[in-house]
């Protein structure tokens, strides 16, 4: 069970593998990007892996070293119950992607949050925007050149905080005493 | 003259008055009673038919993948429980799983016996709320009440063990923060006692009753590859009929050993969810049980050196074990570089961790494959073709918390 | 002897006092819950910790009808536009509450997302710290904010008003409410 799924991988599409291991488990594949929907589509429909179900799409930045991105997918069966990683690498200079969308339904919104976080655009995706932040945002904040805190906000927010007990009492002791309240 | 009123009578035709019959958009906000959380959805209304739905989510996104890039790897349990915060210790253990796969070690038998035992705990608070919940927004009062005192039971006895009542941090990376009390069989004994009588009760009040079955049946209704197709897991694929449950088909912790049966439902709809929420119930009860009969004392945390720290003593005795103290706790755990994605049963469904490290104290990338994210970019399925009122029962039913949502 | 025999037919009071006692034993509250403090919220307002018995007991879901905003976890710069209309549709007489450290002053998520406090978009009246905080404290802090309630001037609201006469008077410059005297 572990080499089947890399086999079936290797042998349908030799040209398209550049590596392959199966460390801690987890099979996983090192793929070019040109035929990924066409292997997606293959695990998706032959009956001896039928990987209906995919789990995850993320990507990872390594910022130092070149190619600085990476797509990983992680597809599943539920009939034979084996999973098996995709890694595509990505250049900073051409980010982009096939989209699945047409594949699986969950691959909607699993690239729009890939796109929000890292900047990676999926093509014939018909609806990229951002999903977990607003429009306004700008930037990519899981990239590792984004700095933590930079924050962007959206309504003007007060200069200073205020101790609203002091600010109660200066407006309090500042007001012209009425009739009965002598302290 | 009654010829003029007959006249003018006929030339008043109500039919050919410009009705104004476009869609309505209706924004059910992101501050609304029913959104467990904060989701906001945009319906366009045909008289109380929803023609389409927009769904967004979002709006507490607190960043949680940036900050655990900023922090190391023990430091990162605190966020973890602010995850799925009705079941955290759930979402503590997968956390732990994934690092103790990347490292490489293994714990002890009773700290797998104690994380399956607390695990199952935490869902039944999970499900007791989500039940409960769903009941309070379908106006059936006393459930929520009966629900809650349920969940206040189960607090008692997290608190007992680990200090706190909601967000615990009770997993370590090999082991545990403590052992269970002395007197922890007595009060589950009690707890678990009072636990059957609330499920008793709630289900007189629930499964039966004429006005909630209408409500739940039949609306909401997702077929199973639709399901898959969406990435559904945990009580809605189970309610369409598969029988996939991340503790059967991939045993971790103890799973393998205990005796549970999974609820399966049949038609897809939000009474079956109900339903398989409260089977899994009993079943928690069942696996609690177990878990407290057959295990033995022993160490509950691994004696790995890289990875715990030293007993006090040696720390403030000996050169050796104040460095090594300082080390683990300064630097963070030296994890070996490596990827890898493992996968627990949380509450909602599949909870998958893609943990990525480069070797130092801190993890290079941690990414959270949170099931309600993925059912919200489904939901759409369910409630188009819908009533608007039927919004409500579907959305409690699929339990979707905001902080596993948004991250 | 109840205490209908031993009060007389007419009592004498400050109307501030009389104003002050019925607002705060009938305040109608406003949850705006987000995160993991909703549920420490609901399990004050259910019935082990009860917090019906203070007189805070209806949740009314729109902020017409309310006077009491709770602000209860994280408050995102996505939500934050939302909270700043919801806390202008309130009808004064109206107090907020900060519930929970996230609330309060960011909590422990200091980052790109999250607004580091509450107060940086709507006045405060009252702050929890905790994360989240136990029912005892939430009750605590209703009880704190009752005897704010209790003593404040009835007539807080018309310091525009006030303000406008004691500049046309020319007494004292008025201060607005929220900047500090420089």
């Amino acid at each position: 069970m572990a080499k089947k799924l890399i086999d079936f991988v290797q042998n349908k599409f030799a040209s398209e593998v550049l590596d392959a291991h199966s460390r801690l488990g987890n099979d996983t594949v090192t793929i070019k990007r040109e035929k990924l929907v066409e292997i997606v589509r293959t695990l998706r429909d032959d009956p001896t892996t039928k990987m209906n179900y995919l789990r995850t799409i993320t990507a990872v930045d390594y910022l130092p070293r070149q190619p600085r991105f990476e797509l990983v997918y992680v597809l599943y069966s539920m009939t034979h119950k084996h999973m098996l990683i995709l890694r595509v690498m990505l250049e900073e200079a051409d980010l982009s992607a096939p989209s699945l969308h047409t594949l699986y339904g969950t691959a909607g919104w699993q690239e729009r949050e890939v796109w929000d976080m890292y900047g990676i655009k999926f093509e014939g995706h018909p609806d990229l925007r951002r999903v977990l932040l607003y429009e306004e945002f700008e930037g990519h904040p899981l990239r590792k050149d984004y700095l933590k805190q930079a924050s962007q906000p959206r309504v003007e927010l007060l200069a200073r905080e205020r101790d609203s007990v002091e600010e109660y009492n200066i407006y309090v002791n500042d007001r012209p005493s009425s009739g009965s309240r002598d302290e | 003259m009654a010829q003029d009123f007959n006249d003018s009578f006929d030339s008043y035709d109500p039919i050919d008055q410009d009705i104004n019959n476009e869609p309505m958009i209706l924004q059910m906000g992101p501050s609304h009673p029913a959104t467990h959380g904060t989701v906001r959805f945009t319906l366009t209304l045909e008289g109380e038919k929803v023609l389409k739905c927009e769904t967004e989510v979002g709006y507490l996104h607190r960043g949680f993948e940036k900050e655990c890039e900023a922090a190391t790897w023990t430091q990162v349990f605190p966020y973890t429980d602010r995850l799925n915060y009705v079941s955290p210790l759930l979402n503590n253990f997968g956390y732990a799983l994934a690092v103790e796969k990347l490292l490489g070690i293994q714990v002890p038998e009773r700290c797998d016996w104690i994380r399956t035992l607390m695990g199952e705990v935490s869902r039944l608070s999970d499900h007791l709320t989500g039940i409960g919940a769903g009941a309070l927004e379908l106006n059936a009062m006393t459930a929520f009440l009966y629900a809650i005192e349920g969940r206040e039971l189960v607090w008692d006895l997290i608190e007992q063990v680990t200090g706190a009542r909601l967000t615990v941090s009770y997993g370590r990376v090999g082991g545990l923060k403590d052992d269970l009390t002395a007197d922890f069989a007595e009060n589950w004994k009690y707890v678990r006692s009072r636990l059957m009588e609330i499920y008793e009760m709630t289900h007189k009040l629930l499964t039966r009753n004429r006005v909630f079955v209408d409500r739940m049946a039949g609306t909401g209704v997702i077929s199973q590859d639709m399901a898959i197709s969406y990435g559904y897991t945990g009580p809605v694929l189970r309610s369409t009929g598969l029988n996939y449950d991340v503790r059967k088909d991939h045993p971790y912790f103890k799973y393998g050993e205990v005796d549970f049966d999974v609820p399966i439902g049949s038609t897809g709809d939000n009474y079956d969810r109900y339903l398989v929420r409260m089977e899994e119930l009993r079943q928690s009860i069942r696996i609690i049980d177990q878990c407290l009969a057959n295990m033995k004392p022993g160490p509950i945390n691994t004696d790995d050196p890289r990875v715990m720290l030293p007993s006090k003593e040696r720390v403030y005795n000996s050169i050796e074990g104040m460095i090594a103290h300082f080390k683990i706790i300064f630097e963070g755990l030296q994890v070996p570089p490596g990827e890898v994605y493992s996968y627990t049963e949380a509450g909602n469904g599949e909870l998958g961790f893609y943990i990525v490290s480069n070797g130092t104290g801190k993890p290079w990338k941690i990414h959270v494959r949170s099931p309600s994210l993925i059912m919200m970019g489904g939901v759409h399925k369910l409630i188009e073709g819908g009533l608007l009122s039927d919004i409500i029962p579907t959305f409690d039913t699929i339990n979707m918390i905001g902080g596993e949502c948004d991250k | 002897m109840g205490l209908e025999h031993q009060l007389p037919e007419v009592i004498t009071t400050r109307l501030e006092s009389v104003v002050g006692w019925a607002r705060k034993h009938s305040l109608f509250q406003y949850p705006f819950v987000t995160a993991c403090c909703g549920m420490e919220y609901m399990a004050t307002a259910a019935a082990r910790y009860d917090m019906a018995r203070f007189g805070a007991e209806i949740p009314r879901f729109s902020p017409r009808q309310a006077d009491l905003l709770w602000v209860v976890g994280t408050i995102n710069h996505k939500l934050a536009p939302f909270l700043r209309r919801i806390h202008e549709q309130m009808a004064e007489p109206k107090w907020v509450i900060a519930f929970g450290v996230c609330a309060s002053t960011g909590g422990f998520y200091d980052n790109y997302a999250t607004v580091q406090g509450i107060d940086k978009i709507i006045p405060v009246d009252a702050y929890i710290p905790g994360c989240p905080p136990r029912p005892e404290q939430i009750i605590d802090a209703l009880l704190k904010l009752q005897d704010k309630i209790a003593v404040e001037p009835w007539d807080k609201y018309a310091y525009e008003e006030k303000k406008r006469l004691r500049e046309e008077e020319g007494i004292i410059p008025a201060l607005p409410l929220f900047q500090r005297p420089e």
